[in-house]
């Protein structure tokens, strides 16, 4: 019988404790996609941050580090560094990556560091129960904001892939969403094109995956995929804002 | 065991005098530490620092009562002029500093060292002067082991000035009252 | 290889890193060990090493858990406010296993304080500081030589037992000159770094590092683990200078610089007839209990000193554990205490016994 479809092998064959309609699965898929394809799990260091995708380190074939809240930049440089002939990429969250962790990430970006961020922006803090994340939209309802996110004591959301994109240290910056075959296919030649740039050594990559909270939105997954459409896409335009030749 | 304390203007190059002393000190075989001040008062206040030489192990390595003041500036003096043990020895640049230095108990040695140091051509080099005073006075250190010193710790580049800090070693060790 | 030469605190420790073959510093500039940094970023390009200046102390110690679970030698060091910001790197550090040089070039706090001396860390240091339950080795030198020889030796404590180590000096320390030579460090048997994320290359298990462990059962195995880890240390590791503590009516107890001032002070009160003697912890975790319990039983008293509001004494009045009389006394802010001042504290607790 003629095998169509399997496990990636830099992916863990375990289950995945992310809930029913969550995007992070297709995404761990497609950047274990990518490992192999490239055939680089031997020789890659993962980062897992802390999130929702806090296990992370338990679902990548390859070695892997968890780093403290936000500072997973901080660390993927720190073996990037230990180990010039590596793949170190880091896997984060949007309260990781643009909260706490802002410092880490533009300091990286802008020191050319060359590693491969996966920002997942869900608009949302997902494993401590959905409050509000810097990326959550104007008017949206989170736990922490039960009146919808307001501008005059929340402010803005932040668009990270445009702001790292002006910093010279950046090669490669792309926006992709999780939402349609169409979009998947797209995160996936996104995230190779992300560590090819690593490969190639030009600097700092990052693909930023709009990606679905049906748990905390409150949303089925098939809403949450129409509501990322209808509400993150016009905030968050897909597309790429800096590729370095 | 010799203590000496140097002080003066951030820029006397106190420091630099100072390792001069410990360098040449390590270099005859003695035990030696060299502790400055540091920070912001380096910058224009007064800088000083603490060189002592000896025979045995160093114990603290701050000074309570020098053997020797090589004061450069007047706040310095100030500072220091009446830590100096019973006959210790102050040197004091008496062309910055318009007063006798207060201490009945010690040895005091005014010489002009910026004014000679300028007449040489080198208006940096007041504190190279007074060591040569510090040489003569007293039996811390030799001409030859300074210039030992001097050869060790003034980089390549800059060995030109080696010759010009030997000089005004030589004229602060000649300079009589 | 055994010539002198006359060098501060800060760049001999930053010279005898590289010698122990550490070739990754990340650091942050901070008065009074900025000397360290500049140092390394000189010295490290022409070992084909790696000087990074990080955007913080925070970044700075996340970079080297990353290098340390990479298995490098790699290092960082600061002063007390950015020891502070380093904590929750030092704990996550700690928890997961990795060996790594810490250095603390203590200065007067808390808060912003001040830039001048000080040893008003010691509790951050030797009981944790950041979250949870674990030890830093805490090493103390006394001398620029002694700060040489134990940062060889803090690497390889580090590798042996797969721990943090801190050197804790202070400004005085890390200022001054003093004649040292690199000698050729004791060589440990040290174990292969198995457990470090080098890539799989597809002929291994793939290496985790992390500290998250959400069943119970297996969090306080792993501690438990590493507690025995921690009694081997203070079994092996302490590391502690006695001096005429044998006759001593008095023992003082001081480490860091504070220590040589102490022996200055010790010096004058013997030629004053007081008979004192000195213990000086060179390690602070593990702490030299059973040296200074066995002082107990001879001395009259004890007399702390430190430049702090009085820390250590809490651990020295431990290992006496009530059989004499432990006196405290300390200047703090950036000021160093001198000889003088505890001679006369000593005649004060001496008064009668020496008459």
């Amino acid at each position: 019988m003629k095998k169509v479809f399997e496990r990636p092998h830099a992916l863990s064959d375990v289950t995945l404790h992310y809930c029913p309609g969550c995007t992070h699965g297709i995404v761990h898929r497609l950047v274990a996609e990518v490992i192999d394809e490239l055939g680089i799990e031997g020789n890659t260091v993962g980062i897992a941050s802390v999130g929702c995708s806090v296990f992370s380190y338990n679902y990548f074939e390859c070695d892997m580090q968890e780093a403290a809240h936000g500072r997973a930049p901080a660390v993927a440089t720190g073996v990037k560094r230990a180990l010039r002939d590596k793949i170190v990429f880091t896997y984060q969250g949007d309260g990781d990556l643009a909260a706490i962790g802002t410092a880490e990430t533009v300091h990286a970006a802008t020191r050319g560091e060359n590693i491969t961020v996966i920002f997942i922006n869900n608009t949302t803090y997902g494993m401590t129960g959905g409050q509000m994340a810097p990326t959550t939209l104007v008017g949206q309802v989170t736990q922490t904001t039960p009146y919808g996110r307001k501008t005059e004591t929340q402010g803005y959301p932040i668009n990270m892939s445009e702001m790292l994109a002006t910093l010279e240290g950046t090669a490669y910056i792309e926006r992709v969403a999780a939402d349609s075959v169409q979009h998947i296919r797209a995160a996936k030649k996104a995230i190779k094109k992300a560590f090819e740039t690593q490969i190639a050594g030009k600097g700092f990559s990052m693909v930023e995956v709009l990606s679905t909270c049906p748990t905390n939105w409150g949303l089925s997954p098939a809403e949450s995929m129409q509501w990322l459409r209808d509400n993150m896409i016009p905030q968050y335009p897909l597309g790429v804002f800096k590729e370095k030749e | 065991m010799t203590q000496i304390i140097l002080a003066g203007f951030g820029g006397q190059g106190i420091l630099f005098a100072g390792k001069q002393l410990a360098y040449a000190g390590m270099l005859t075989g003695k035990e030696v530490s060299w502790l400055p001040s540091y920070g912001p008062e380096m910058r224009g206040g007064t800088a000083n620092c603490h060189v002592i030489l000896s025979d045995q192990e160093i114990a603290a390595p701050m000074i309570q009562s020098p053997d020797v003041l090589i004061a450069l500036n007047q706040p310095s003096l100030e500072k220091f002029e009446k830590a100096v043990r019973a006959g210790g020895k102050i040197f004091y640049d008496s062309s910055m500093i318009d007063r006798v230095p207060e201490n009945d108990e010690a040895h005091i040695f005014a010489v002009p060292a910026t004014t000679i140091a300028a007449s040489l051509g080198a208006n940096n080099l007041a504190n190279i002067v007074m060591l040569g005073k510090v040489l003569k006075e007293s039996e811390v250190l030799t001409m030859d082991e300074i210039r030992m010193a001097m050869e060790k710790t003034i980089s390549a580049r800059k060995q030109n000035l080696l010759e010009l800090n030997m000089k005004c070693l030589q004229a602060g060790f000649d300079y009589q009252a | 290889m055994s010539e002198k030469v006359l060098m501060k605190g800060n760049e001999a420790l930053a010279e005898a890193a590289i010698r122990a073959g550490c070739r990754l510093f990340f650091g942050y500039p901070i008065t009074p060990q900025t000397e360290v940094s500049a140092y390394m970023s000189k010295r490290m390009p022409q070992v084909d090493g790696l000087f990074l200046q990080a955007e913080s102390e925070v970044a700075a110690i996340n970079m080297v858990y990353g290098a340390a679970g990479a298995g490098a030698r790699v290092m960082t060091s600061s002063s007390s406010p950015g020891i502070s910001l380093k904590q929750e790197g030092i704990s996550y550090i700690a928890a997961s296993d990795l060996p790594c040089l810490v250095v603390n070039i203590v200065r007067g706090g808390p808060g912003l304080g001040g830039i001048q001396p000080a040893q008003s860390d010691y509790f951050q240091a030797v009981k944790g500081g950041g979250h949870g339950d674990y030890h830093l080795v805490v090493l103390a030198p006394a001398s620029v030589q002694e700060l040489v020889d134990l940062t060889a030796e803090a690497f390889d404590i580090g590798d042996m037992y797969r721990v943090p180590v801190m050197i804790m000096g202070d400004g005085m320390l890390g200022q001054m000159m003093e004649p040292i030579t690199f000698g050729e460090p004791k060589k440990r048997n040290l174990p292969e770094k198995t457990w470090a994320t080098t890539g799989t290359a597809m002929q291994r298990k793939k290496n985790v590092v992390n500290s998250l462990y959400l069943t119970p059962e297996e969090l306080e195995e792993l501690n438990n683990e590493r507690a025995k880890r921690y009694a081997a240390i203070e079994e092996n590791e302490v590391k502690v200078e006695l001096q005429q503590v044998e006759d001593a009516d008095l023992v003082l107890v001081a480490y860091g610089v504070t220590a040589r001032i102490a022996k200055t002070a010790a010096a004058i009160a013997r030629e004053k007839g007081m008979k004192v003697g000195l213990i000086r912890p060179i390690t602070l975790w593990p702490f030299p209990k059973k040296e200074i319990a066995n002082a107990a039983k001879s001395a009259k008293c004890f007399l702390t000193v430190e430049m702090s509001q009085g820390q250590m004494v809490e651990d020295v009045r431990l290992a006496v554990n009530g059989a004499k009389p432990v006196h405290f006394y300390g200047r703090n802010g950036g000021i160093v205490p001198t000889p003088d001042e505890i001679v006369k504290e000593m005649e004060k607790l001496l008064g009668g016994a020496n008459e």
